[in-house]
């Protein structure tokens, strides 16, 4: 049987694309009121700082932003490829760089809680 | 080698002008490009984490910047690339994981709908937890 990648490339797509269908919209209601001028309770600094305190908030955090930033890189390569790019190796190895950097950044600032 | 068999090999033009030959294919572009939205706002997310983790005025200062004319395009634009997603998404659930009770599938209106549900559930319950309201 041939190996292949595609399974661990693909299934945190598959996830990330579920959870962003379910959260995503929300959470980009909850800064849009913030940009409006009416922010939510939740964000201002001491509340949003003691929630981000605990750490089963800190482990769903981390997992929401890597799952979306993946779920997005890989959907950005399949749509270069779309687009007639064809350095698809370049372009994953890019994307993903960029998931899990993104992914790297968010789990540092939240060990400073 | 191929070159010295075949003198006029076939090279598959490279375009991507097929994106509106059909509505149907710009729908699928509109849904793929929705990745650059929800991508761009969760790094906008994750800087605003590292805005928060450096103190009161930093944060002051990231709802501030979320307060410019730019990111109140950027936010409406995106809440809709967004919500297209996960329109398309759900619609596509019962497709993806059919089920089965007994001899027949339940309907695809049915398992589409309980995503809808579900999600309505949750952004009210996600906005009332965050006291939106």
């Amino acid at each position: 049987m041939a190996i292949s990648n595609k399974p661990i490339v693909w299934g945190p797509f598959a996830v990330g694309g579920t959870l962003t269908a379910f959260v995503t919209p929300v959470l980009i209601l909850l800064t849009l009121l913030a940009a409006l001028g009416h922010a939510p309770d939740l964000l201002a600094y001491d509340r949003l700082h003691a929630f981000l305190g605990h750490w089963l908030v800190k482990v769903a955090v981390a997992g929401v932003v890597f799952l979306s930033l993946w779920s997005a890189a890989h959907r950005l390569r399949i749509t270069c490829y779309d687009l007639g790019v064809r350095a698809d190796v370049a372009v994953a190895t890019v994307l993903y760089a960029v998931a899990l950097a993104g992914t790297g950044a968010a789990v540092l600032y939240l060990t400073k809680f | 080698m191929a070159e010295e068999v075949n003198r006029k090999p076939y090279v598959r033009p490279i375009t991507s002008e097929w994106i509106v030959r059909h509505p149907r294919y710009l729908r699928y572009m509109v849904r793929e490009f929705s990745c650059l939205f929800i991508g761009g706002w969760t790094l906008l997310m994750v800087w605003g984490l590292k805005q928060l983790a450096e103190g009161p005025a930093a944060w002051s200062a990231f709802l501030e910047c979320l307060k410019s004319p730019a990111s109140v395009v950027f936010h409406l634009v995106a809440l809709g690339f967004a919500a297209y997603h996960s329109y398309t998404w759900f619609n596509l659930a019962p497709k993806a994981m059919p089920l089965q009770i007994g001899d027949d599938f339940v309907p695809e209106a049915a398992v589409a709908g309980a995503h809808f549900a579900a999600w309505a559930v949750l952004t009210a319950a996600v906005l009332y937890l965050a006291g939106a309201f």
